[in-house]
């Protein structure tokens, strides 16, 4: 059943306060075809009845299924490839030389989804990591959605997964397999640590970065909440760091405090602060 | 114009192959085994062989093995694509000379990553 109207704005302003998602009219079809099975879930005959129900009070268990139904976990591995690229080429050997002195390089993966791309980055310093024999590499992967993370932790991926963007050499040196499932090898699982965490949320627990990943996410915000969600980035990002968007996105309109290093797209450093 | 020859017994998995390398703008000629596609190979000298395993005539391991062996001016890259999705097959099949490996049943999605990974996308 179509929503009112009135509905699909209250519960398009539900779901920005709860994880900061934009919704426009035209992605009424996204609440329908993600929000109906909540419904029937929670025994509600459709989604004016669930609306109803969130009217009277949005009870906490049943926003946080909302809340990661709405979300878009769509990922593959070494997604755009350029940003692997750019990590070995050229950030990689300039980060470790700035940091002889710590011997540590720390990476967030803000929008971790299923586990594709920081397992990707993962791999990408395993193959670099006999050039940088003393430096330690943690990763932190984050996602609002608990579920996704948990997938993410397993490290399971199916057939067709693993034929998006991965190549097989690194298949088969990387992952065992189980039937037609692949599992990443343990000594790679272990290099990502995963946290829930609402990018609206202050990340100051997880102290400073020297390259933040938030490819494909900011596109889904709109742009007081892009702006919020760059401020912080930029707040955990260290001085000579790197932040990597997604390719089809920029700092543009949203932050002056970056610019992009000469050759690279998508991949920014702060302006001195 | 890159080129693709098409390697594989099945008549349909040819006509879906070719679906997609065309739709990637790839010229593409077909062979339905290995000997076949030995045979185009010396004289097309196709950029990439997209290659079943199990064929009459001769299997598309030993087809991989005799292509690393000819003298060519431009080796091919070779993608496999194939019901054998064993470990152990993939590893010989690398070991062999493969440059990528789809497990069938496959896709345009499966088979264009495999193209950009190997840069003739």
């Amino acid at each position: 059943m179509t929503l009112l109207a009135a509905d699909f704005e209250f519960i398009a302003k539900l779901i920005h306060q709860k994880n900061g998602l934009m919704l426009t009219p035209e992605k009424e079809y996204l609440l329908e075809t993600r929000l109906s099975p909540i419904a029937r879930k929670w025994n509600l005959s459709d989604l004016p009845a669930l609306v109803r129900k969130l009217r009277v009070f949005a009870e906490p268990a049943l926003l946080e299924e909302i809340s990661d139904a709405m979300t878009t976990n769509e990922t593959l591995f070494f997604r755009d490839l350029k940003p692997f690229e750019a990590l070995k080429a050229e950030i990689l050997p300039k980060l470790c030389a700035a940091r002889k002195g710590t011997k540590r390089v720390r990476i967030w993966c803000a929008a971790a989804s299923s586990g594709q791309e920081p397992y990707s980055i993962a791999i990408t310093l395993l193959e670099e990591k006999h050039k940088y024999p003393d430096i330690q590499f943690e990763i932190i992967g984050t996602d609002i959605n608990k579920d996704i993370l948990k997938r993410a932790e397993e490290g399971i991926y199916t057939q067709f997964e693993v034929q998006r963007g991965l190549p097989i050499q690194l298949l088969v040196k990387y992952f065992k397999q189980d039937g037609d499932r692949w599992q990443i090898k343990d000594e790679l699982r272990r290099m990502v640590q995963y946290k829930v965490f609402n990018l609206l949320q202050d990340p100051a627990q997880f102290g400073q970065f020297d390259i933040i990943f938030c490819r494909n996410v900011l596109i889904y915000f709109d742009i007081a909440t892009k702006q919020k969600i760059v401020e912080r980035l930029h707040s955990r990002l260290a001085h000579d760091g790197y932040v990597v968007l997604g390719g089809s996105e920029a700092m543009l309109g949203i932050s002056e405090k970056f610019t992009v290093p000469a050759g690279l797209r998508s991949i920014y450093t702060p302006l001195s602060k | 114009m890159p080129s693709c020859l098409l390697v594989d017994d099945s008549r349909v998995v040819r006509i879906v192959a070719r679906k997609i390398f065309e739709d990637l703008h790839f010229s593409c000629d077909e062979a339905e085994n290995g000997q076949e596609a030995l045979d185009k190979i010396a004289v097309e000298s196709p950029d990439v062989v997209f290659l079943d395993w199990n064929m009459p005539v001769m299997s598309g391991i030993e087809c991989v093995v005799r292509i690393r062996s000819m003298t060519l001016f431009k080796q091919p890259k070779v993608i496999f694509c194939t019901t054998e999705n064993d470990f152990g097959k993939i590893t010989e099949a690398l070991t062999k000379g493969a440059d990528e490996y789809i497990m069938k049943p496959f896709d345009g999605d499966a088979v264009k990553s495999k193209l950009a990974i190997l840069g003739l996308l």
